[in-house]
This record gives structure tokens, C-alpha cells and sequence, in this order.
């Protein structure tokens, strides 16, 4: 471990009314350069050790789905030596200042986490022992811990954390970076099943998500949005809104699309959400919206053509001279790939509740990145960001889509339009696929060119996307290190960018659930031409075991080609085989290499087994949790790909009313089996939320082609 | 108008428009929020819940068609054997991810259940298709239902955890 450890050296114990005790822990951590996010992170972790010696522990992540509620707080009781079943989790509120980041988004809450974590739980343990060894007077060496107790194997004492809870907080804190952690070979936690921890409220139908927060006295508010993304409210008559008995009003507000001073959402307020929805018809208003109603799917798709046929009008990574080396290939191979925007569409619709009253703004929010949402609130409803205090409630499904916060921006105005009323803003199923923040559409133009001896010499993209001022739109980008880039001699990977009205976002593996189909998918054609299959292409452009430099990440060769082998070696992969595709891809700090198994049925594709091996560090933190992930990642990819995902935008309007018009996964599509296998290397443990998502849409697309003979090159792929 | 309607097993009545969903009426009017919304068009199942033994969809029932019926919820569903089985193994296959569908799902698989004891693959999909799981635990359903149903609840992952290092070469 590197970097240095400032502390605030703060550590109290507050007996409550109920004779609990609490121990918090106060540190200021600066993590190992081997963290991705290299950078210092604050963290504060809240450890509540009770009069029965169970202990609370705060778990500060937003739940998503992903787990971490139960994963965060894995690390902290491992190193605390605690037994599981002494464990009771909090969700924490959002407070970044006591509990360090506090984001769902981009895999990162374990390799964030993994050291910090465990840091607090070895701090916290070490003040039980140093408290342990002050009362009986011993060598605090010769004292061990084990399910929530110190103990002396000389002389056979033992006490209880509950016991020595008060002791424990007069002690010096360590410094957590000087902390002895535990040998990896001693874990009893982390590595072992642990199911979710809200399991059983959800069985039973309990309250948990934002769309359940009830606060007493509260109304309800549903939205009108301009229909054309950007488009501001010029007038709006609510006479026949203000009508309905139960309705108390109608608020404009901006939901930050838009620039200050002007409103783009309209929100009816009732003592009933139905009924506001239900007056949403009788509500007359006049868009201003000129500016951008032009902008449409069959547009961008013109221009798109345009540009890739022409010079890019930048470049993200050049190296040699690829047009001189594909003049001199014996084989030149190009091809155009296109997807298009995406949708979130997570099944709890947007919503967050809001109380405003004595000049503060109290907000339960199912918000994958609160923080953001803090300041972003607090600027709109002109408050001070320390005025806000926010809940942090589960979420129905985040995918991206909640890390950006206009449902909080929303709630927190009208709120503060109706001081002393609790109010909850709910988007319906409409309003959410019609206002997300879309995955942006994509245009590739891929050229490789071939030596005689099959050796790949350069290599070109020319990507058509959107962007302003030669900057693209937020998750709009393309990596310079975009594989091959890194191990091709002569690349150009070319960017031209044209306009869009629409509010783009990050949706699960942002751009690696686009690129991975383009470059995977193409780099099957060029492993044809070569007379390869992809996994030889890869295995030989990886070459030998080392690091390759990374704008976000180092990509190790050796660690890609373990995942490689290791997949082909559990699906039996014997080549070029009828019915069979491979993908892989780096994303995340994550390696994955997916075989897909397909077989058709009146020119429908079913899928019948997919193999994943992984390779995210050294440790699979909770494995039960991880499956789940695996085949979250999997079988989202696969609806991306196979049942004709696609937003369409007319008149600068988003198309889609339901699921009827962007259909998601189903159960009788889903593969009869996934087989997941992770691959253990000596790596800090890394994320899997979104890894092992975007090798099975070129995995699929590959296995179409095998069985078919028919390339596809366009999401959704054309096989329904 | 005034309903009056049984829901898990307690007579219940209220004012409401009569065509406000069931959905609604069970959130805003008896503080029942298990029952979810999702899409509010019977497309995604979330709202599922149980009329006379039925699995309907409360978002598409307007409360006039409740009236004198029995009507059971997520937060009632264990009261009968066959739901009490569906959640435990539920429970028992840690099935959820975040879990904003899976009170739909535990309904219409308890529906499955009742009238269709062992259920092959087959008939599972089919019944099933109809509750969208946007994080995809579709296997682990499969699985959960055919372990209610006293079936070998053969799918991978029900039975094997990760094979972690099986495959893994130690790198420097």
C-alpha cells in the first residue's frame, strides 16, 4: 500500500437511551496508487456496536441492485472479525462530508471501496483489542478476535465488543493506512454467499423504494414536459386543472435542461397522483419550441451517411501512417456499423419526494449520484447545498439513468412552491422513456488492412456522433486506446460530430455496450480474412503478457488472454463453428470473453447458452451477488441486441409511449443457461455491474454470422 | 363512489373514482404500497395482484370492478400454502436484484402455481412472460418456481457458486 494517511484523529462513543453504544470511526484516507481513482476520497464509515453485541453498520452506497448494500459493509465486518448474523445494515443518508463518495455509477464502489473499507473495519477492531489489553493489563499481542470478541488463548478470557464498546472509543484511533488488514488466506466473509439484505422486506411488499416514501400530509405531482427535448414553456392556461376538486395547483419549473430563468416542465399538484395524472389532459399549453423541432432519427441518419464518407474532423489517436500501410496490404477489409439511442427504462418510473419548510429542503431520492444531485437542486431552487438533506431510498433499477438527478431538481422546486407540504413527483411510464438521458446513437466507418501473412497493419475509424464545439455530448465518446488501437502500428481512429436537441446519458457500460459490438464484430470479419478465428486474433495481436497504457486504465494482455482461454476452454471452443460467436471486451477494469450458442427457428434467433469468464481481480466479494450480476450484464446486452431496441426521435420529440414500443427482455427469450467463471488473478478486487455486458452482443452478432452466413452490422440486429 | 372489496382476508371499503385503478386505491388510499407501477398499460406485469384467485394486472382494474371481490396483495400472498412456498424459495434463491418487479413476479408465479402445480420449462416461460424483469433474474425465477413446485431446481446457479480460480493463472 502506498500514499499517506491524514487524519482527523476523531473517534467518540455516545451511550444512547437504549444502552447502545456508538463507535465512529472519522478518517481521512488517501488510497493506493493502485486504485483507479488515484485521487484523495474522503471516507467516514458508522459503526454502532449494541448492548447485545450486534453492531450496525452503515452501508453509504445507493442500492440499485447491484448489491453493494450488502458488499460495503462485507469489507467493514470482515476486518471488525465479526459473525455475519451479529450484522444489522443501514442504509445511510447522503452526506459525502461523513461518508466519503457516495455514487452508484461506473463499477466503482469496489475498487474504491476495497481498501478503505476494510481499513475502517481493521481500525475499529484494533480499538476493541487496545481496549481489551488495557483492562486486563496484558500485551495487546497476545489478544486475538473472532465473532464480534477479544480473546486470550493463554488464559482463556474473553470479552464481548459490547462490552468493551466504551473502553474502545477513549483509544487513539489508528492510522488506517498504517492498519494491519487481514491475510487474504483468513477471510471468513468476504468470498462467501451472502443474500441481499432487503430480501425479505421485498417478499413481503414493505416500503423500501422512492416511489413508496409516504411522509404525512403529503401530495402528489405529475408532470407535462415539452414533448421536443429543449422546448420551454411559452404560455399555459390551468383553469380547468385548478377546477378538479383535490387539485391545489400547478407549478413550472426547469428541470435543468433548460436555461435558467426558463421552464420546461409543468407540474400538477393533487391530493391524489391519479387525479393529477388523470388533469394532465385538461391542462392547455403552448411550447416554445422552434428551435428544435428539426431534429429527427431519419436526420441524424442522413447526415450520419455524409460525414463518415468524408475527412473526420478530428482524431482521437493516431500513430504510423495507416493510409500509407492499407496502400500496401494484401487484403483491405472495411465495413460500416451503426446503434442507435437507447433507453434506461427502469421499472420504478423517476420520482423523488420533497419537503421544503423553515428555508431547508428535506428530499427522499432514489438517486444513483445524490451528490450531484445536492448541488444541482440546491442551484435551482436557489438554496444553499447545505440546506438539503437527503434520504437515500432503494432504487427500481438504475442502469445510468439515475445519475442524473432532474427528478430531484424537479421535486425540490415544487416543494419549495408549496412550503410546509410534502410532495412526491412522479414521472409515468411515458414521461420516463420520452425524458431520459439516451444512450447516444453511434456511425462507424472501419477500414483494417491485411499483410500477406495475415499480420494486421493499420487500422482506421472514421465515427460519426454528436457533439458541439468538436466536443461530444456527455457518453458520446471513444477512447483512444480502443482495442486495437494499442497493438496496430498504423491506427487512425477518427471522430466527426453533428447536433442533437436530445440530453444524452450513461447507460450500463457507457460506450463499451456500443463499441464492443462495432470492434468485436468487425475484428471477426478481419480474423476471416486472415483465416483465423477471433480468439486467435486476439491471442496473437495481444502478444506476450504486459500492461498497455490507458487513458482511464492500464489493459493487461495476459490478463485478456486468461479470460480468452478460459472461456474457450469451458464452451469447447474448436473454431469456426456453426451456431457459435466470441466476444471480448476490456471495460471497467474488467476482462470478459463471452461464447455465445444460438440455434433458429423460423428466422427467429434463440439463445440457448452463454459461457462468460471473468477476470476482476483477485477476489469475488459475494459471489451469490455476483451470478446475479453476470447474468444481469448478459441478458441485458442480449435485448439490446435481439429484440429491436431502438428510441426513435421525430419532430425533436422521442417517439416511444411503452414497452409495446421498446420492448425489454423477457423471460421466454432469456437463455435456457449461463455458465460464469472467474478467473482469479493477483489483482485488487474490481466492479461488476457492468463488465460482463458488452462482449455478448458481438458474441451474439458473431454466432448469427457462423450460423447464417448474414453479417450484421446494425443494432438492433435484424433478426425478429 | 363507495367499493367495498376484501383485501388478504380484511373487509375494506373507499371512496374513489370509479374508474381509479385497484393499483392506486391499494397505494394512495390503504397505504398497500407493494403493489408497484411500472407502466400503467398491463405491459410489464409489476402491479400484478390476485382477484378471486385470479392474477390480474390492478393497474388495468378500475376499483368499480373490485367491488364485493377478494383481492390479495403482495403483503397477503405467504398467507396461503402455495404463496408461502413461492416466497420462501424466493428468499431461500436470493432472486432479487433491485427488486421493484419481483412482488408482480411472486404473484403471478404463486397464479402459476394454483393452477398448474408442476410446471414444465415451457409452461413457466409462457405464464411468465407476461412480468418484465428489467435486471434480468429470469433464471433465478425459473428456478425459484420449480422449487416451490418440488421440482429439481436444476439450473446452474441454483446449485453451483462460482468456480472462482478454477481457470486462473496466478499473474506477477
Amino acid at each position: 500500500m502506498t500514499g499517506t494517511a491524514a487524519l482527523s484523529r476523531r473517534s467518540f462513543l455516545v451511550a444512547s437511551v437504549a444502552g447502545s453504544a456508538v463507535l465512529s470511526l472519522d478518517a481521512t484516507v488517501v488510497l493506493a496508487a493502485t486504485s483507479p481513482t488515484a485521487a484523495a476520497d474522503v471516507l467516514n464509515a458508522f459503526v454502532r456496536i449494541h448492548a447485545d453485541n450486534t453492531v450496525t453498520i452503515g452501508a453509504k452506497n445507493p442500492e440499485i441492485g447491484q448489491g453493494v448494500k450488502v458488499m460495503l459493509p462485507m469489507l467493514i465486518a470482515e476486518e471488525m472479525d465479526l459473525a455475519w448474523d451479529q450484522v444489522h445494515i443501514v442504509q445511510t443518508d447522503a452526506d459525502e462530508k461523513l461518508y466519503g463518495v457516495q455514487t452508484a455509477g461506473g463499477s466503482t464502489a469496489t475498487p474504491r471501496n476495497w481498501l478503505p473499507m476494510r481499513q475502517v473495519g481493521a481500525a475499529a477492531r484494533e480499538m476493541l483489542v487496545m481496549a481489551a489489553a488495557a483492562r486486563w493489563g496484558v500485551d495487546p499481542a497476545t489478544l486475538t478476535t473472532a465473532n464480534g470478541a477479544v480473546l486470550q488463548a493463554s488464559t482463556g478470557k474473553s470479552a464481548t465488543y459490547a462490552s468493551l464498546a466504551k473502553d474502545a472509543a477513549r483509544q487513539t484511533p489508528p492510522d488506517p493506512a498504517k492498519v494491519k488488514l487481514k491475510d487474504p488466506a483468513a477471510f471468513k466473509i468476504i468470498g462467501t454467499p451472502k443474500p441481499g439484505v432487503d430480501v425479505p422486506k421485498i417478499v413481503k411488499g414493505e416500503p423500501l423504494y422512492g416511489i413508496d416514501t409516504r411522509v404525512p400530509g403529503m401530495v402528489h405531482g405529475a408532470v407535462v414536459k415539452c414533448p421536443a427535448h429543449g422546448g420551454t414553456v411559452a404560455s399555459f392556461d390551468d383553469a380547468a386543472v385548478k377546477a378538479i376538486p383535490g387539485v391545489l395547483g400547478v407549478v413550472a419549473v426547469n428541470s435543468g435542461f433548460v436555461p435558467e430563468g426558463r421552464n420546461d416542465t409543468l407540474v400538477i399538484v393533487a391530493d391524489s397522483w391519479w387525479k393529477a395524472s388523470k388533469a394532465r389532459e385538461k391542462l392547455a399549453v403552448k411550447w416554445d419550441d422552434a428551435a428544435v423541432t428539426g431534429f429527427s432519427t431519419a436526420g441524424y441518419e442522413a447526415d450520419a451517411a455524409k460525414l463518415v464518407a468524408g475527412s473526420p474532423q478530428t482524431s482521437v489517436f493516431k500513430v504510423g501512417d495507416p493510409d500509407a500501410a492499407l496502400a500496401k496490404a494484401a487484403k483491405v477489409i472495411t465495413a460500416d456499423y451503426e446503434y442507435p439511442f437507447l433507453a434506461h427504462a427502469s421499472l420504478e418510473p423517476q420520482n423523488c419526494t420533497g419537503l421544503f419548510r423553515d428555508g431547508k429542503l428535506e428530499l427522499w431520492a432514489p438517486s444513483q449520484s445524490p451528490a450531484n444531485g445536492r448541488a444541482d437542486t440546491a442551484k435551482f431552487c436557489g438554496l444553499s447545498p447545505d440546506d438539503l438533506t437527503i434520504h437515500l431510498t432503494r432504487i427500481g433499477g438504475g442502469f445510468g439513468r439515475r445519475l442524473l438527478n432532474d427528478y430531484m431538481v424537479i421535486a425540490g422546486q415544487v416543494a419549495k412552491a408549496m412550503p410546509g407540504k410534502p410532495v412526491k413527483v412522479l414521472f409515468d411510464r411515458t414521461d420516463d422513456f420520452r425524458h431520459d438521458f439516451y444512450r447516444p446513437a453511434g456511425w462507424h466507418r472501419l477500414t483494417a488492412g491485411l499483410g500477406s501473412d495475415g499480420e494486421l497493419l493499420a487500422f482506421k475509424d472514421h465515427f460519426a456522433t454528436f457533439g458541439t464545439d468538436g466536443k461530444p455530448v456527455r457518453a458520446a465518446q471513444m477512447a483512444p486506446g480502443e482495442y486495437p488501437a494499442p497493438v496496430v502500428a498504423n491506427v487512425d481512429l477518427g471522430v466527426s460530430y453533428m447536433a442533437t436537441n436530445l440530453a444524452t446519458g450513461w447507460l450500463r457500460a457507457p460506450s463499451s455496450n456500443a463499441m464492443a459490438f462495432v470492434f468485436q464484430s468487425f475484428l471477426d470479419e478481419v480474423a476471416e480474412a486472415a483465416g483465423l478465428d477471433l480468439p486467435e486474433l486476439m491471442r496473437r495481436t495481444l502478444g506476450a503478457p504486459r500492461e498497455l497504457p490507458g487513458e482511464r486504465a492500464k489493459f493487461h494482455t495476459g490478463r485478456a488472454r486468461g479470460v480468452i482461454d478460459a472461456v474457450c476452454k469451458s464452451a469447447g471452443w474448436n473454431g469456426r463453428q456453426k451456431g457459435r460467436g466470441f466476444g471480448f471486451y476490456f471495460s471497467h477494469l474488467g476482462y470478459f470473453a463471452e461464447i455465445v450458442d444460438i440455434t433458429m427457428a423460423d428466422g427467429a434467433v434463440k439463445v440457448n447458452k452463454v459461457w462468460v469468464a471473468g477476470d476482476i481481480g483477485a477476489h469475488i466479494i459475494n459471489p451469490l451477488n455476483a451470478l446475479n450480476q453476470a447474468h444481469g450484464c448478459v441478458i441485458e446486452g442480449l435485448g439490446q441486441a435481439m429484440i429491436g431496441q431502438k428510441i426513435v426521435q421525430e419532430a425533436g420529440a422521442i417517439t416511444a409511449e411503452n414497452f409495446g414500443d421498446f420492448a425489454l427482455m423477457r423471460i421466454d427469450a432469456a437463455p435456457a443457461e449461463i455458465a460464469v467463471e472467474f478467473v482469479k488473478t493477483d489483482f485488487p478486487p474490481t466492479g461488476l455491474g457492468e463488465p460482463a455486458l458488452p462482449p455478448v452482443i458481438p458474441a451474439l452478432a458473431n454466432a448469427i454470422y457462423s450460423l447464417t452466413g448474414k453479417r450484421h452490422r446494425r443494432l438492433p440486429l435484424e433478426v425478429i | 363512489m363507495s367499493v367495498s372489496f376484501t383485501v388478504n382476508g380484511r373487509k375494506r371499503s373507499v371512496e374513489a373514482e370509479a374508474d381509479k385503478p385497484l393499483l392506486w386505491v391499494l397505494r394512495e388510499d390503504l397505504d398497500m404500497p407493494g403493489t408497484k407501477f411500472g407502466c400503467g398499460a398491463g405491459l410489464c406485469g409489476a402491479c400484478t395482484v390476485h382477484l378471486d384467485g385470479d392474477a390480474v394486472r390492478s393497474c388495468q382494474t378500475p376499483i368499480a370492478d373490485a367491488a364485493g371481490k377478494q383481492v390479495t396483495t403482495i403483503e397477503g400472498v405467504a398467507m396461503n400454502e402455495t404463496g408461502k412456498r413461492v416466497v420462501a424459495a424466493w428468499t431461500a434463491l436470493d432472486v432479487p436484484q433491485c427488486g421493484y418487479c419481483q412482488a408482480g413476479q411472486i404473484m403471478s408465479a404463486t397464479a402459476l402455481l394454483k393452477q398448474n402445480p408442476k410446471p414444465t420449462p415451457d409452461d413457466i416461460d409462457g405464464w411468465m412472460s407476461g412480468n418484465i424483469c428489467r435486471c434480468a433474474t429470469y433464471l433465478r425465477i425459473r428456478a425459484a418456481i420449480r422449487q416451490a413446485a418440488g421440482l429439481p431446481a436444476e439450473i446452474a446457479d441454483a446449485s453451483a457458486l462460482p468456480a472462482v480460480g478454477a481457470a486462473g493463472e496466478q499473474l506477477a
